[in-house]
């Protein structure tokens, strides 16, 4: 193995290669959520969805020999997951949130329950695309070796960020979203558009569980996702509903984590638990930063339940 | 914040799936456990029992004790070191009719199996870690535990000999003293080839959070470690990360060779079916159980791995040298003179301690080439 000793610049790249390794998850299910909520409804469950993808994509990669195989399986089991979710909740009164939770629940429970046997074996890695070339730094060359599904999710976003605005399709979903009353006066179903965004968004999710399981890190076990798929619903919140935001949340939440170990490898070691809140306070500045008391939430949906 | 949230869901889950599943149990074997010169034993597990890694040792170790006659196991896996590890020992012994448990995991001691021990003064608790002490803890409840830290020194010789750039890299889950002791050997293994080594330890803070872990092998890798050994719940992300990046690896807890074939040098392994079967013995005898339970590698309770194909000539030689003199018994790992890494002195020069001596079992700090702090 060549290696070149960068002493400090490790801090920067470990962010930079962190926000590129850490954040596809975030990207795929933060921009899922987006869709669902735009759309008027929350899904809570997308953690479950998420753990659900991570296994079922591990579980058909290592079955098929495929990874591709397994993104595509664990696409359509989230899409199934989001479209109970959507029919569920076109029953009258029924609340979102709450069967967001049980879908949560019984996605990781079903995972755990299917995933017994596939954690022990290895599957076949995604296959990722060495942007570094132009380096002759091996750390360089590391971080910038890029997989296709960040690739895919930063294009996803702006083609998302696109849509909302400047498509039919995209303002269906915005007048669903924001007045029921208004989408039927149209002539639109809320219900229908509700259901297929929740499916959509539920076939994201998974995605970004397939890339923890299949790239990084790489293997599935139970814990594998440790709670990414709630950070992510909030970093819609966060994010304002924006899907380029999301992009840019994700790569902020993929950074900052990485700033604990990074540190901790230059040599300050001191306090490392304070550097690994360093997401959370980060969340909270931002947040403070950017609330007002004199009006709601810039860009939420008019339809969904915790603002209503 | 967001990670309680996902213990109280998980343990919801499980909670349930448990209560259902001993409930069949119970119902299908009502009188197993009243038979005589028969027990039932109690595994409890803190993630699952396959992860290539600590759950996996233990639970190689209950596997034997299953194919011996008139032992029922009772096993439970993913149970978080809270509360709910009370409920899953309580249940194990009023519906399973446990009299022997095993809480496997360091966090399961106290308060829970402490609590436990005192509601039924007629089970016996064996807990996996160092914490048991006479006079302070009751005497249905004890403690084993392997020396493994002469496993890591040996893990060093082999990590000295085949690394070019001198440094070399730990991943720890958090400062016990049990992770220190296997720190610090790590580093005196590699010392005891070349003086000038020096250790990376990069703490994430929990046994096992994937992500973490990953990121941790690769900001080591980036500052050119290129040997790297961990003390987590399940290695198998830290062996394949630091593979995938070129470095070699050496194991913990379990073989991980099949991970990395190319790159794996060698490996501290847990051998506990020697453990588990000598306290089932004695309970079937009706003979008193230890309560303080201590074995390395002579004693069989620790193992190697076989080696991988990065062992130099020299490195199988010297290693296979400091095996047979570790064999012989009363080997120290740590002896005078020795500094932590903030410059005290920690043993003064001729003073040695050996792996059963009882002030390693509260080590608190990291040795002089160690790079990270405790804090």
């Amino acid at each position: 193995m060549e290696s070149t000793d960068i002493g400090l610049w490790g801090v920067p790249l470990a962010i930079l290669g962190g926000a590129i390794r850490v954040s596809t998850p975030f990207i795929f299910v933060s921009l899922g959520e987006t869709i669902t909520e735009r759309s008027g409804r929350i899904n809570l469950g997308l953690e479950g969805i998420l753990v659900f993808g991570a296994m079922t994509a591990y579980a058909v990669a290592v079955m098929t020999g495929s990874p591709w195989l397994g993104v595509l399986a664990a696409s359509a089991t989230g899409a199934a997951f989001g479209l109970f979710h959507g029919w569920i909740c076109k029953f009258p009164k029924v609340n979102d949130i709450a069967i967001g939770i049980a879908l949560m629940l019984f996605g990781s429970g079903l995972a755990f329950f299917f995933g017994k046997p596939f954690i022990q074996p290895s599957a076949p890695d995604l296959p990722a695309i060495p942007l570094g070339g132009w380096s002759n730094i091996p750390q360089v060359q590391a971080a910038l070796n890029i997989n296709v599904l960040f690739i895919i999710g930063a294009a996803l976003a702006v083609f998302l960020w696109w849509a909302f605005k400047n498509t039919r399709a995209g303002l269906i979903v915005r007048v669903v979203g924001d007045s029921s009353d208004a989408a039927r006066a149209m002539g639109l179903n809320p219900d229908t558009v509700r259901l297929l965004s929740t499916g959509v968004g539920g076939a994201l999710a998974a995605i970004g569980g397939a890339y923890l399981s299949l790239y990084y890190p790489g293997s599935w076990s139970e814990g594998v996702s440790s709670g990414q798929g709630l950070m992510a619903v909030a970093l819609v919140i966060f994010a304002r509903w924006n899907p380029l935001g999301c992009f840019a949340a994700a790569l902020l939440f993929g950074g900052a984590g990485a700033l604990g170990p990074a540190l901790q490898s230059v040599g300050v070691t001191q306090g490392y638990y304070l550097f690994y809140a360093a997401p959370y306070i980060l969340t909270l500045v931002i947040m403070i930063m950017t609330s007002s008391p004199g009006r709601s939430l810039a860009g939420a949906p008019g339809e969904l339940s915790i603002t209503k | 914040m967001t990670d309680r949230f996902v213990l109280t869901r998980r343990q919801l889950l499980k909670t349930s799936a448990a209560g259902a599943a001993i409930g069949a149990a119970t119902s299908i074997l009502p009188f197993s456990a009243a038979r005589a010169a028969s027990a039932t034993v109690g595994f409890i597990y803190v993630g699952p029992k396959d992860d290539y890694g600590y759950n996996q040792a233990h639970a190689e170790g209950a596997a034997v004790l299953k194919a011996m006659d008139g032992i029922t196991v009772v096993e439970e896996e993913n149970v978080p070191e809270t509360v709910d590890v009370q409920k899953t020992m309580e249940s194990m012994i009023n519906l399973d009719g446990a009299s022997l448990v095993f809480p496997t995991s360091f966090g399961y001691f106290d308060p829970h199996m402490l609590a436990m021990a005192a509601k039924f003064p007629d089970v016996q608790f064996r807990h996996c870690g160092g914490m048991w002490t006479e006079g302070k803890h009751p005497m249905n409840t004890g403690s084993y535990f392997g020396y493994i830290g002469q496993g890591q020194y040996l893990n060093g010789i082999a990590a000295g000999h085949a690394t070019k750039t001198k440094k070399i890299g730990f991943v720890a889950a958090k400062p016990i003293p049990q992770v220190l002791i296997n720190i610090n050997s790590f580093l005196l293994g590699a010392r005891s080839v070349d003086p000038t080594i020096t250790c990376q330890v990069i703490f994430t803070g929990e046994w096992s959070l994937a992500v973490k872990e990953a990121e941790a092998t690769n900001a080591l890798v980036d500052q050119s470690v290129d040997v790297i050994t961990c003390h987590v719940d399940s290695p198998k992300v830290v062996v394949e990360t630091a593979a995938g990046r070129g470095a070699f690896v050496c194991g913990y807890h379990a073989n991980q060779s099949p991970l990395a074939p190319e790159k794996y040098l060698t490996g501290a392994e847990w051998n506990w079916a020697n453990v588990y079967k000598m306290y089932v013995d004695k309970l079937v005898a009706g003979e008193p159980l230890p309560n303080f339970t201590r074995g390395g590698l002579a004693d069989g309770f620790v193992k190697m791995s076989p080696f991988g194909p990065g062992m130099s000539e020299a490195a199988r030689t010297q290693f296979d040298a400091t095996l047979a003199e570790i064999m012989k018994g009363g080997f120290s790992v740590f002896k005078g003179p020795l500094k932590n890494n903030k410059g005290d002195v920690v043993a003064a020069d001729g003073q040695a301690f050996p792996e059963t001596a009882v002030e390693l079992e509260s080590m608190d700090y990291l040795v002089e080439g160690v790079v990270g702090s405790t804090s």
